[in-house]
């Protein structure tokens, strides 16, 4: 399964990366710009994610309509959105279409039009995803444990707030785009059927001119932590937890990995296990693992009625406390099988794979193959987890709670 | 890529697309049951057995059928509708048949009373859920009014109090009625050897009961064509749903159907896109068309800002109308025709879509067709088709729920069901 994995890091600081994928017939391309929410200005909250919307309202020579009559014309599924560090245009067609593809992306990244006519209607469309939130109790409760636990801004909520929204002006968001929007930090990925040379070649040319300064450092400060409730009348309470873990690339990832899914791999994990099967006590329990470049962390969910809410905390923090108990041979066997099998059959996803290798390049600057991630699957031992967690026991938890009662959360 | 197919003498039907380039093998029953095939009494039962399916067997109890899908990294689940529960896994090659045998397994569940009582709480729990997501509500509801008296209308759910009253002799009853192997689909697709799954397959099945599972009142409907409101005051945003009626699973007109939604309210580009999202009157707005065994009906919805909600109407019921009177365009044709064939592509590169689509095609049409016939098919609707279906389908016969904090909200007067101009046949 020799698979062909390509990368260039052009003058200006762009970085392109592509893997052929010959057994397939579609491609995907990602483009990050290190223009996230991370770097909204204080006083505008949400200015990113406005951008993420107005930046396809047309570029280069169509106007928007013309633009996405383009796009739609060889058949291109795309998105762009804000993430915390990055925004990001996705888009996954047919490979034949891949050139034209880049043509119109390279348009979009560099010569928006940004019309000044449109910004009151994306300025109502995020006004209303803001206020959709309420209407989603579980997407609240995770928004607002992400708030207090991840050091600010990191821990924002890429929508911002209706006061930031008011705050935003057309001369605000070209700002934000000219200040942001810079080679160096931006990282476009490919895969699918492929040929690097003509794609490198039609990158270079579009983008080589591009020209913007390094990306600068946030400054974070702590998360504050703690445990808190929101009030509100719903069947369910909402359970949202989080603490610590080890950073993409540390010596211990795999072992935090390998504890993450002991807690929730599969359906024989602890956590569905005990929480679900045993006691009935909820529909939806996980934990998963969340990173950033500085910090990460395991983050845990249930929801469960009013009644079985108290139980239900109390016997997931349970089973992360007892996770230093000890770990079996059989769980370790089971787990890493999964993630084996999950790792091969990413081969399928031109998606997936375009957004793997964009990760490994962000947070390890290469992309490693899959004979080394293999190893570090197979270096997963109970004893490496049991080690793990026994070092980042976790001594305080972040808690939020959402529903019409306050629980007792412990010591 | 490479179709076969096999008829047990039990009436279970076993397929298979075998594709050797594949990094994974998927396998999944299909059974032809789910909520419309419910009794009154017994609503949520199809679910509820969904869920049990995995709480064990005579060999394997609850806890062994987790640990052995998970022991072969098995991505695995189900699912129930209002007319199919689906249950599947996909794996690497290499455990094909170690997963067909666990599914096989647990399509023989014991049904044991503490696992029924325990599940009991988890479905509660699920509708629970559900019932704080008003977006997920607002289609439950829709569907109801839609099809009023017709089966389609039964929730997949049941409600907490169908839920609680369920005996486990009653969905003992539903199984035996409904799980026999003449309406059960065994179907593969990947990377695995077609004659060692089917023997392997054959051996597991073989026991399984011989029968006719009947389903009863398949016919069409134009729908209720009612209004209403539901108040929910805890709520931010409106929702809406409009239906109305479509070509059935069965229909020629499928493949023109999925196109006219796509046109209607596809995410990008579409009539609704223009006129509802671009200009932020609401923050989505969507159309897809839904096949049912015998019915068809297209969903419309929007959410947005409560105010905002009867121009929002307003401007459907003009953008339907339009696409009534004055039809479509070749270019708009063909666009959509460009996004629909680069997703079949693309979906059809991943073995578990694969699984599902040959799966489902099987179930409705008794046919396979692959990636390449999906492709052409689509390829060949022309506009006249398209026009086919807006005659024969009374498109202005909308069938409206709406959720949200509105205590009262008019609904727009509807257009008589204009006369069509005949399309040219040749």
């Amino acid at each position: 399964m020799a698979k062909q994995v390509f990368q260039h890091t052009f003058d200006n600081g762009l970085t392109l990366i592509a893997e052929n994928m010959p057994h397939v017939r579609s491609a995907t391309i990602n483009i990050i710009v290190p223009a996230g929410c991370a770097y909204d200005p204080a006083n505008m909250p949400g200015i990113s994610s406005v951008l993420s919307e107005i930046i396809l309202r047309g570029a280069g020579k169509n106007n928007s309509k013309e633009l996405s009559l383009a796009m739609d014309g060889i058949g291109l599924d795309r998105s762009c959105s804000a993430g915390t560090n990055h925004i990001r245009l996705w888009g996954a067609t047919l490979s034949r279409n891949l050139p034209k593809t880049i043509d119109l992306f390279a348009d979009i990244i560099l010569k928006p039009h940004l019309p000044k006519s449109d910004i009151e209607s994306v300025k109502l469309l995020a006004a209303q995803e803001i206020m959709s939130i309420e209407d989603d109790p579980k997407q609240k409760v995770m928004l607002a444990l992400r708030k207090i636990h991840f050091p600010s801004p990191l821990g924002n909520d890429r929508r911002g707030t209706l006061e930031g929204l008011k705050a935003i002006t057309h001369d605000a968001l070209t700002k934000f785009w000219k200040k942001n929007f810079r080679p160096s930090g931006t990282i476009i990925s490919v895969a699918g059927n492929i040929e690097w040379e003509p794609l490198k070649a039609q990158v270079e040319k579009l983008f080589g001119k591009w020209k913007g300064g390094d990306v600068p450092a946030l400054k974070l400060s702590p998360g504050k932590g703690g445990t808190s409730h929101i009030t509100k009348d719903t069947q369910q309470v909402q359970i949202g937890i989080a603490y610590p873990s080890v950073t993409y690339g540390h010596k211990d990832f795999y072992a935090a990995i390998g504890a993450v899914n002991v807690l929730s791999g599969g359906m024989s994990s602890r956590l569905f296990t005990e929480v679900r099967e045993k006691r009935g006590l909820c529909y939806s329990v996980w934990a998963s693992y969340q990173n950033f470049k500085e910090v990460a962390s395991v983050i845990c969910y249930a929801g469960t009625t009013t009644d079985m809410a108290q139980e239900t905390l109390d016997v997931t923090l349970k089973q992360i406390g007892n996770l230093t108990k000890g770990i079996k041979e059989e769980e370790v066997k089971r787990l890493k099988i999964g993630l084996k099998s999950s790792m091969l059959i990413q081969e399928e996803s031109s998606s997936a794979r375009a957004g793997s290798i964009a990760v490994d390049w962000y947070y390890l600057g290469r992309v490693r193959p899959l004979e080394e991630i293999q190893k570090s699957i197979d270096s997963i031992t109970t004893k490496s987890i049991l080690a793990h967690v026994k070092e980042y026991n976790p001594k305080e938890f972040t808690i939020v709670t959402l529903g019409n009662k306050q629980l007792k959360y412990g010591k | 890529m490479t179709f076969h197919q096999q008829q047990c003498s039990n009436g279970l039907t076993i397929i298979g697309e075998v594709i050797p380039e594949a990094r994974s093998a998927a396998v999944g029953f299909f059974v032809r049951t789910g909520s419309r095939d419910e009794t009154v009494e017994e609503s949520g039962v199809s679910h509820f057995l969904e869920h049990m399916l995995f709480k064990g067997t005579k060999k394997r109890d609850a806890a062994q059928v987790n640990k052995d899908f998970d022991k072969i990294g098995a991505n695995y689940n189900a699912f129930t509708s209002e007319e199919n529960t689906v249950f599947y896994a996909s794996t690497l090659p290499e455990y094909h048949q170690d997963a067909t045998e666990i599914l096989a397994d647990i399509l023989r569940p014991s049904l044991r009373s503490a696992d029924f009582e325990m599940e009991k709480k988890v479905i509660i729990e699920e509708i629970g859920m559900y019932e704080d997501n008003p977006g997920w509500m607002v289609f439950d509801h829709a569907r109801k009014l839609f099809f009023a008296d017709h089966p389609l209308g039964n929730s997949v759910l049941g409600t907490t109090q169908s839920i609680i009253d369920l005996k486990r002799d009653q969905m003992l009853d539903y199984f035996q009625r409904r799980y026999i192997a003449s309406n059960i689909t065994l179907v593969a697709s990947g990377n695995f050897n077609w004659d060692t799954f089917l023997k392997k397959a054959e051996k597991l099945t073989t026991n399984w009961k011989f029968g006719m599972a009947r389903r009863d009142h398949i016919r069409q409907t134009s729908g209720s064509g009612e209004f209403k409101l539901l108040e929910k005051k805890t709520t931010t945003q409106q929702n809406v749903v409009m239906i109305c009626p479509g070509p059935p699973a069965a229909s020629p007109l499928r493949y023109a159907a999925n196109l006219f939604a796509m046109i209607l309210g596809d995410q990008s580009g579409s009539r609704l896109y223009w006129s509802l999202v671009d200009n932020g009157l609401a923050e989505s707005a969507d159309c897809s068309f839904h096949e049912y065994d015998g019915a068809g009906a297209f969903y419309t919805s929007f959410s947005c800002d409560p105010k905002q909600t009867h121009k929002n109407l307003e401007i459907v019921i003009k953008q339907i109308h339009e696409l009534i009177t004055k039809g479509i365009t070749e270019e708009e044709l063909e666009q959509a025709k460009s996004k629909v064939l680069s997703r079949i592509v693309r979906a059809g590169e991943k073995t578990m879509n694969r699984l599902q689509e040959v799966g489902m095609t099987w179930v409705y049409l008794r046919k396979y067709k692959s990636v390449d016939e999906d492709m052409q098919t689509y390829e060949k609707v022309n506009l006249r088709q398209i026009q086919q279906l807006i005659e024969r389908y009374p498109l202005l016969r909308l069938t409206t729920t709406s959720m949200g904090p509105l205590a009262k909200l008019k609904m727009p007067e509807i257009p008589k069901q204009p006369k069509v101009p005949n399309a040219q046949h040749s």
